[in-house]
């Protein structure tokens, strides 16, 4: 899971993409399609420029890291306490993992229509659909971190006299870092996914909305900007949550 | 039968302990005198680990009585260590009890010196080799100062050649600091170097079968003599030699719940 780096520098990892942007180019100059529906590098490089510079692409980023911010704090700051509670109690799991399982197998997707008749259009229903999209996530891998840790660690905290309180914060807490963090790795990303089709249909702004928005006005130009917007984001929020698996307390879940 | 009264620091009285309708321990009694070293041996699954659980509290019998002092530490086969920890934590980890920080940190040094692993203080378990491991689990078990050291099986999941180096560390360890210590393992001839006093345990439910004195002080080799013909004793108890020419014989103790 760690990230490749290559020895000869960034000039590798720019390759893939310099490919692609070629391909792109040559297939837009063989004119299978207009050019409305098929832009070039160039008029989307340009539609980038024009619409960072009017800083629209910048206030609907900034729209949608903040919903993506708020329902991914919100899913992890209860989701890991409910998984905790699961993980502990075998009654807790009998009675409420059915459920679990239920909610995060239902797409988040499906809540939109009411996410929009309860909560409205704007930043609310988005939150929520980001939350609905991570908190199940959370809460299962939690309860399995939980449930797996090793009998031998409360043995020899028993040993050492590490109770109540510190048993969670100096034993179950540090043992379940590493899947816990991986989780979030990937509610993370998932939360980036659905926060575009939240916005695609319950919003004013974000991200989501500029595809919409280019959508409509058939610019296909300001189209493939914003998806180039979304991805980069994607890939920088990931580089971000990855260096939580660098803490050299957990890493021992990473490296055997 | 019941033991005589003697100021024993572990003692089972006519302990029996069952999980569910399986037997493990049928009126079980034993009794470790202070700074005594005994080792039990006997075949996979009579209960070995059980008993040591009795030992250590962490589990309590089905019927009859456990007296046992009040800090005990166990050692654990292997993974004992916390991973989150540097070995440096882990060793102070076994020294929570005690009161000032100076005193911590002093006592850790000293008990990194003793397993000779001072270089590798800021090291993470995954990234020692198993015996380092064990060394560190040692030395963490050791600074509890508690008097009843539990062992299952601590060396099994080290070569043999690492067995043999932690079992000269052990002996040497118990030198400098001095402790009650009951061991259980499947290896007889670790069982004979190490121990006072050898436990054979029947197949389950567990009863001792017998019980073999080595009266030559620890440390000593494991090709003595008289550690020579405990292990000869043994096997033969366990049905795995024959009968035939015992070497020097070891001193037999006396037979109890047989
Ligand atoms: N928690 C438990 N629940 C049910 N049965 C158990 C439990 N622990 C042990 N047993 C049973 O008790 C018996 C003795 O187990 P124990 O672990 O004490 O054996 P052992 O002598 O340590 O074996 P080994 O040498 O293989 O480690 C076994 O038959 C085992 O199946
Ligand atoms: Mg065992």
């Amino acid at each position: 899971m760690s990230s490749v780096r290559s020895s000869r520098g960034p000039w590798l990892a720019l390759a893939g993409p310099a490919a692609l942007v070629a391909l792109w180019a040559a297939l837009a100059s063989l004119g299978l399609f207009p050019e409305s529906l098929f832009p070039t590098p160039l008029a989307v490089a340009r539609g980038l420029g024009a619409e960072l510079s009017n800083f629209r692409l910048v206030n609907d980023a900034i729209a949608s890291l903040f919903r993506v911010t708020a329902g991914f704090l919100l899913a992890a700051g209860l989701g890991v306490p409910a998984g905790l509670l699961l993980g502990h109690s075998a009654r807790a799991r009998e009675a409420l993992l059915p459920l679990v399982n239920f909610f995060r197998s239902l797409s988040p997707l499906a809540w939109i229509p009411f996410a929009i008749l309860w909560l409205g259009i704007g930043d609310a229903p988005a939150i929520f659909l980001i939350f609905m999209a991570a908190f199940f996530p959370v809460v299962l891998s939690t309860t399995a971190a939980v449930a797996s840790i090793p009998s031998v660690y409360f043995r020899v905290a028993r040993d050492v006299g590490i109770e109540g309180a510190a048993l969670l914060r100096e034993v179950t807490l540090p043992a379940i870092a590493p899947q816990v963090i991986t989780a979030l790795r990937v509610t993370a990303g998932l939360s980036w996914l659905v926060v575009v089709a939240a916005e695609m249909i319950a919003g004013r702004d974000g991200l989501g909305f500029a595809i919409w928005d280019a959508r409509n006005g058939l610019r296909t130009d300001l189209l493939v900007a914003a998806m180039v917007v979304i991805g980069l984001i994607g890939v920088a929020l990931d580089r971000l949550l990855v260096r939580l698996t660098r803490i050299p307390s957990v890493r021992w879940g990473y490296d055997r | 039968m019941s033991l005589p009264p003697t100021e024993a620091l572990l003692r089972f009285d006519r302990v029996s302990h069952s999980f569910g309708a399986v037997e493990v321990l049928s009126e079980l009694s034993l009794a470790v005198q202070p700074g005594e070293f005994v080792a039990l041996v006997g075949p996979s699954g009579c209960g070995k680990t059980t008993l040591l659980n009795l030992g250590s509290g962490w589990i309590e019998p089905t019927s009859g009585r456990v007296d046992r002092p009040a800090g005990v530490r166990m050692v654990f086969q292997q993974d004992g260590l916390f991973p989150w920890l540097t070995v440096w934590d882990n060793v102070r980890l076994g020294l929570r009890h005690l009161a000032d920080e100076a005193g911590r940190i002093r006592q850790a040094g000293v008990l990194l010196e003793l397993i000779g692993l001072t270089a590798f203080r800021a090291h993470y378990p995954h990234q020692l080799s198993g015996g380092m491991r064990q060394r560190v689990e040692l030395a963490r078990a050791l600074g509890g100062g508690t008097d009843l050291l539990l062992m299952d099986e601590p060396f099994s999941s080290v070569d043999y050649l690492t067995r043999l180096k932690l079992r000269a560390e052990l002996a040497r360890l118990l030198r400098e600091q001095p402790r009650t210590v009951v061991l259980v393992t499947h290896d007889i001839e670790e069982a004979a170097q190490l121990a006072d006093r050898v436990l054979v345990l029947s197949e389950r439910p567990a009863r001792i079968r017998d019980e073999v004195h080595l009266k030559v002080p620890r440390p000593r080799d494991a090709t003595h003599p008289d550690v020579v013909a405990a292990v000869h004793r043994i096997l033969t108890e366990l049905g795995l030699e024959g009968d035939a020419e015992p070497p020097a014989a070891a001193s037999r103790g006396p037979e109890i719940d047989r």
